[in-house]
């Protein structure tokens, strides 16, 4: 079947090599030649890896959690995130603080619900994030920093009170760009589960304020 | 709680970067490019480079390029303007794209999934290596919450995609690991439990946009318990996978 096809492809040329011969046709030779001749067009591929890419970001961060019915203690922790387009950022969080005591215990004086370790409150969670309304800070009339609102969904777990609970938490924050690759960041989170460490199952949300400075590399 | 050390531990290896990078010098071929502010379509445009000015390349985040102008103005231009750029030989310069054709070619490739483990609430993250087109390795770690015990999974799989180069790509996996079992507090006291496990898996990849994609998947586990029995358990799960 190809060799037939070739067959038929040398038909014209081997008319125009007769034509040539015989000295007839020979212009329309010429401006075949000339097609073939092809410009060369050397495309350069720059690879991500050609130029310093600067995806991922490291965050630490400190502030305050509010843990339902156990009072408003100290956290900090820390997170590693990744932007995968200008719009979304996936990031890993781990966190740490401690639970106060219920009014109950301190009411009551020496009734302790939980041990000393149970009262360790630690979570992860894994967030997808969303960079919404983009803009500048204006630091009176000397500096304009970039800035950027963005909105938190994720999901992740929650130890405290002894068990490790399914933990939801969604929440936003306000990033100002310091320079190329520093940025402070300014979050309210809020972690919901599923607790029945009081004695009946219910929704506890636990409110997080944060500061935090990340850096992207 | 055991899951965190593993993700950084894969991020920061992911994101260790291969050599010191050169600085590139392009001469803008487009009438002019836009100089923004930030990283950002939304940031403001504070400068504008004419034709035929050369500008230095200096880093990339996301889709956008930080460039540098003679005179040491430097802003972030969109990837597309700089894909007009010349090269001092006057060669078009291609700046590499996350399309179709990378997700055909990716070889690393993370994500995290989220789903129904047994009855309780899964979360779990992978990393993976492409090694041949159809063939990936994936090592991942499930924390699977629910009301009455705590299980962690950590576990190896050959994934086979027959048709990795569709958009929404069907595979199949086969993998084994090991689960821990953690009754919780609340229950009388029983004994931690740690048993070596199967699963087959059947599920699919969606290509979304850029290095995005969707991915869900079944899972069918086989838990090798010290009982007379083992233990039979299914896995659904779903979320976001991104390849680089």
């Amino acid at each position: 079947m190809a060799g037939r096809h070739r067959l038929l492809l040398l038909i014209p040329a081997r008319l125009a090599a007769l034509g040539a011969l015989l000295g007839i046709g020979a212009p329309a030779l010429a401006a075949e030649d000339e097609a073939l001749v092809r410009p060369e067009v050397e495309r350069r591929e720059i690879r991500s890896a050609d130029i310093d890419t600067e995806n991922f970001e490291i965050t630490v961060f400190g502030g305050g959690l509010a843990i339902q019915d156990f009072g408003f203690s100290g956290l900090y922790g820390a997170r590693v995130g990744y932007h995968v387009i200008e719009d979304l950022f996936v990031e890993a969080t781990y966190g740490m603080a401690e639970g106060g005591e219920t009014s109950f215990e301190e009411l009551s004086g020496s009734a302790q619900l939980l041990t000393d370790d149970e009262r360790q409150f630690r979570y992860y969670d894994l967030r997808l994030g969303w960079n919404v309304f983009p803009g500048e800070a204006f630091f009176w009339n000397r500096r304009a920093l970039a800035s950027a609102f963005y909105l938190t969904a994720g999901v992740g777990g929650t130890e405290f009170g002894g068990d490790t609970r399914f933990t939801v938490s969604f929440g936003g924050g306000y990033r100002v760009l310091l320079n190329d690759w520093l940025s402070l960041r300014f979050e309210a989170q809020d972690h919901v589960f599923e607790s029945e460490i009081l004695g009946e199952r219910e929704t506890v949300h636990n409110l997080e304020l944060s500061a935090s400075l990340s850096a992207f590399f | 709680m055991r899951l965190l050390p593993v993700l950084v531990v894969t991020l920061l290896l992911a994101a260790i970067p291969a050599q010191a990078k050169e600085r590139l010098f392009v001469e803008v071929a487009d009438p002019y490019i836009e100089l923004h502010t930030a990283p950002g379509r939304g940031f403001p445009i504070f400068h504008v480079i004419a034709r035929g000015e050369p500008v230095t390349l200096l880093k990339r985040r996301t889709d956008w390029i930080k460039v540098e102008d003679e005179r040491g103005r430097s802003g972030w231009v969109q990837r597309d303007q700089i894909r007009r750029t010349e090269d001092e030989f006057g060669r078009r310069l291609e700046v590499a794209d996350a399309n179709r054709e990378q997700y055909r070619r990716y070889r690393w490739e993370m994500g995290v999934l989220g789903g129904d483990f047994a009855g309780a609430d899964g979360i779990g993250v992978y990393g993976a290596w492409r090694f041949t087109p159809n063939l990936t390795l994936q090592l991942g770690v499930t924390q699977a919450l629910g009301e009455f015990s705590e299980n962690a999974l950590a576990e190896v799989g050959l994934i086979h995609s027959p048709v990795p180069e569709w958009r929404i790509s069907p595979y199949f996996g086969l993998g084994t690991g090991v689960i821990r079992t953690d009754p919780a507090a609340t229950l009388v006291r029983t004994e931690d439990r740690l048993d070596q496990t199967a699963h087959v898996a059947a599920g699919v990849r969606v290509h979304l946009t850029r290095q995005l994609m969707f991915r869900a998947e079944y899972r069918d586990y086989v838990v090798f318990t010290s009982r007379n029995d083992n233990e039979e358990l299914q896995l659904w799960q779903a979320g976001i996978a991104f390849f680089f």
